[in-house]
């Protein structure tokens, strides 16, 4: 999917930027770290903050561009970050036979958000994902980590009325 | 004294479908009546009924439950583990054509044709425990291969098996082996592919949820084998609980001087690391998992040199997929001629497939190759709900194709997907009825493909996405004939010039749904319709006279105003005005609109 540059201002503070040189420290010599370095900033910031890729460039010598080359290449790292309520809807195969295409089409149009977008105040985020592997229960599903299965696009706005 | 067993499923299946609160739920219960000396509560992997889930599996007697809620297990605890006397109503009850309940769990339709090889410790013990691997002749291999084995001598069994590549292309994992072997090169890797990428595929993650040492202890019989030291796993991120088992399993296995130097007192060291994988598909081609392992863009590089000659580093490399591994430690334990045993002339041993999509039975099945595909869905699978008719099946993922129903009893062996125009991949299996689309399949694996596109080659970057375009006109209806021609045409040129696997298979699912089903591409184009009813812009929304109430529901849920009618007389829609967003239909209580 192509990623967008977030909107959000980057609200990084010492502590976490202090975590993200201890990380960059802890790779030092090790064969091929960029990976599990974006990873773990990733988790400090909830998602790629251009600052900290600038700080991962510095200190490791890595030219900027390569590092956003790698991060924006895996649809695992985020450049935007997650919203307070942020959803995923599976869009594996089983789930997609299974109806989940529209549960999508319906998120997008009650939130009034397009896939892979935060909205502008933080609270919402959506995503589409790859398999989850809980094909058992297609379609489904996930709002903050928590699986909602077997889902049709009337239980919608149930869902979201619970994180409102 | 431990009198009865009681496992829990802790796959991703039945941990999505609240297992864990059912834990917890039976642990305070069990400790409340004093019972926590007498039963054992165990965290299995993956049973494979995934539809039923959570389940949970009662011994000595071997009782199944299903779908058991948190409100359940008082009574569990009470009738069943206090006094004796199963709860009838929470057992799983399999219908057999004289509706007789089995409860016997090797005796279900499910389990009975299925044959466990990969998956033999799926759901029997604890992943998180290597005592319980080991109690099952876990590492046994590993020291038979150290101490009675020569490299060659391995390499020699894995040949004779027959054994080939689970991860979709099938080559022989003996051979690969071999030529790894033949490198001469004082670091060489073992990499195992568990980036399992193929939507709607979830094999490799439950061999990894439930026996996460049986992949550890190949790994380290390969790198015996072509003289490594040093092993990654490459595996999916989304995939928490088969990340935290790996973890936990490597550490007890480094405790146990199981991985680490001097194995077994043999001077044989290896050990192995975790790398996580960031949600790329091309990851799952093996050139293209070892740029990332080396912390790149995951992009293929050209063949030759093959990675047994130069692969992770520039060293050379073998890589083999988690189901491959897990039939390693079988396979020197039994020999090869019990592996050879199974399965048809070129397709030895058995193969793990995630049943998905329009199927009772959703879950993980184990066959011996050369089962039909008409066994797996209807008699393991149970059939497909709803009393809809079986449509097609999908095999390979977005690199696979469509099985249609007149080719159902196909038996199910590398070769002969291959010839039918999909191919094994690593083991998806999504079944569709009547109700889905074969245009909008065939759209739905190449938008993924054109997502997934790493950018490197024209053929691919390019052409799939020209594919695509094709296929969007054709859904919206703005289709002519010619463009099924320039579909062929380009898939040709996609599949002979691309430069990794992802590109030369990725026109496969449009091939091979023209190929089988051609007249539903010809009914979009030329009559302008969907038979399935699923593509939009083709089309319209009606209400029967006969059935419409005049409730006027319909018309107040029309987001366009495009439905009229007085109260308590029949209704109509404008088909200018209408949307198709099905609203109406979703709303009418008389079921009086219909969709053509």
């Amino acid at each position: 999917m192509k990623k967008k540059l977030t909107t959000v201002e980057f609200r990084g503070t010492k502590q976490q930027e202090e975590q993200l040189l201890a990380i960059i420290e802890k790779y030092r010599g090790v064969q091929g770290a960029m990976m599990p370095i974006l990873q773990q900033t990733q988790e400090v910031y909830g998602y790629l903050p251009v600052e900290a890729m600038r700080i991962i460039a510095e200190k490791t010598g890595k030219p900027l561009e390569e590092i956003f080359g790698i991060a924006s290449f895996y649809s695992q790292f985020s450049l935007n970050p997650k919203g307070e309520v942020s959803i995923a809807v599976c869009l594996g195969t089983a789930c997609y036979v299974k109806g989940s295409g529209d549960l999508f089409k319906k998120i997008e149009e009650v939130l009034g958000l397009e896939g892979g977008g935060t909205s502008s105040d933080g609270k919402y985020s959506l995503e589409a994902t790859r398999c989850i592997g809980a094909c058992g229960l297609a379609p489904v599903l996930t709002v903050n980590g928590t699986v909602y299965g077997r889902l049709g696009v009337g239980d919608i706005e149930g869902i979201l009325a619970q994180y409102k | 004294m431990i009198r009865t067993h009681v496992l829990i499923c802790g796959g991703t299946g039945c941990t999505s479908s609240g297992s864990m609160a059912l834990k917890d739920t039976l642990e305070k219960e069990l400790a409340a009546k004093g019972l926590t000396e007498e039963v054992k509560l165990v965290t299995t992997g993956c049973f494979g009924l995934c539809a039923l889930g959570p389940v949970m599996i009662v011994y000595p007697d071997g009782t199944f439950y299903s779908m058991v809620k948190p409100d359940d297990i008082p009574e569990i605890v009470e009738e069943h583990l206090l006094k004796g006397r199963p709860v009838t109503r929470l057992e799983y009850h399999e219908k057999t054509g004289d509706h007789h309940a089995v409860t016997s769990l090797s005796e279900t339709v499910f389990y009975k044709k299925q044959h466990r090889v990969a998956l033999r410790n799926c759901g029997v013990i604890n992943p998180e425990v290597i005592d319980e691997y080991i109690a099952v002749d876990g590492y046994q291999a590993l020291g038979k291969v150290l101490t009675e084995m020569k490299p060659e001598d391995v390499i020699q069994t894995l040949i004779d098996s027959g054994l080939r590549g689970r991860g979709g292309g099938g080559f022989p994992t003996g051979l690969k082996w071999k030529f790894a072997a033949a490198s001469q090169n004082e670091k060489k890797y073992v990499c195992c592919n568990a980036d399992e990428g193929d939507p709607g595929a979830f094999m490799d993650r439950s061999i990894l949820e439930g026996d996460p040492h049986a992949v550890l202890e190949a790994m380290a019989i390969a790198g015996y084998a072509i003289g490594a030291d040093e092993g990654y796993i490459y595996v999916r991120a989304e995939y928490p609980i088969a990340i935290h088992r790996l973890e936990i399993a490597i550490a007890q296995a480094r405790e146990y001087g199981l991985l680490g130097k001097d194995i077994f007192g043999t001077g044989f060291n290896f050990d192995i690391q975790l790398r996580l994988g960031a949600g790329a598909f091309v990851c799952g081609e093996e050139t293209a998992l070892m740029t990332s392992i080396e912390g790149n863009r995951g992009e293929p590089r050209p063949r030759p040199p093959f990675p047994a000659v130069k692969g992770l580093f520039q060293k050379p490399t073998i890589l083999n997929n988690v189901e491959t591994y897990a039939n390693i430690p079988q396979i020197i334990l039994k020999g090869a001629d019990w592996f050879a045993s199974m399965g048809t002339e070129k397709s030895k041993g058995t193969k793990v497939f995630a049943l998905g999509g329009k199927i009772t039975n959703t879950g993980l099945v184990e066959i011996p190759m050369g089962t039909t595909l008409r066994e797996v869905i209807e008699e393991i699978g149970g059939g497909i709900p709803n009393g809809r008719k079986f449509k097609a099946a999908q095999t390979g993922g977005p690199s696979g194709g469509c099985i249609p129903a007149s080719l159902i009893d196909t038996p199910i062996d590398y070769d002969n997907l291959i010839a039918i125009g999909s191919m094994m991949g690593s083991g998806g299996l999504i079944v569709m009825d009547e109700d889905n689309c074969m245009v909008d399949i065939a759209r739905f694996f190449l938008d993924f493909t054109v997502d997934e596109s790493c950018g490197k080659c024209t053929p691919c970057r390019i052409g799939t996405k020209r594919m695509l375009e094709i296929l969007d006109k054709i859904i919206a209806g703005k289709g002519e004939l010619e463009d099924l021609d320039r579909l062929e045409e380009l898939a040709h040129y996609i599949k002979s010039a691309s430069l990794c696997g992802l590109g030369q298979t990725a026109p496969n699912p449009v091939l091979s749904t023209l190929r089988y089903f051609r007249d539903e591409y010809v009914a979009h184009v030329v009559d302008k319709k969907c038979p399935a009813g699923v593509c939009k812009h083709l089309l319209t929304y009606t209400i029967d006279p006969e059935k419409c109430k005049g409730c006027t529901a319909c018309a107040r849920v029309c987001p366009a105003g495009a439905i009229s009618g007085s109260v308590k007389t029949p209704h109509v829609i404008d088909a200018k005005k209408c949307l198709k967003c099905g609203a109406c239909m979703t709303k009418c209580k008389f079921g009086a609109i219909e969709k053509k």
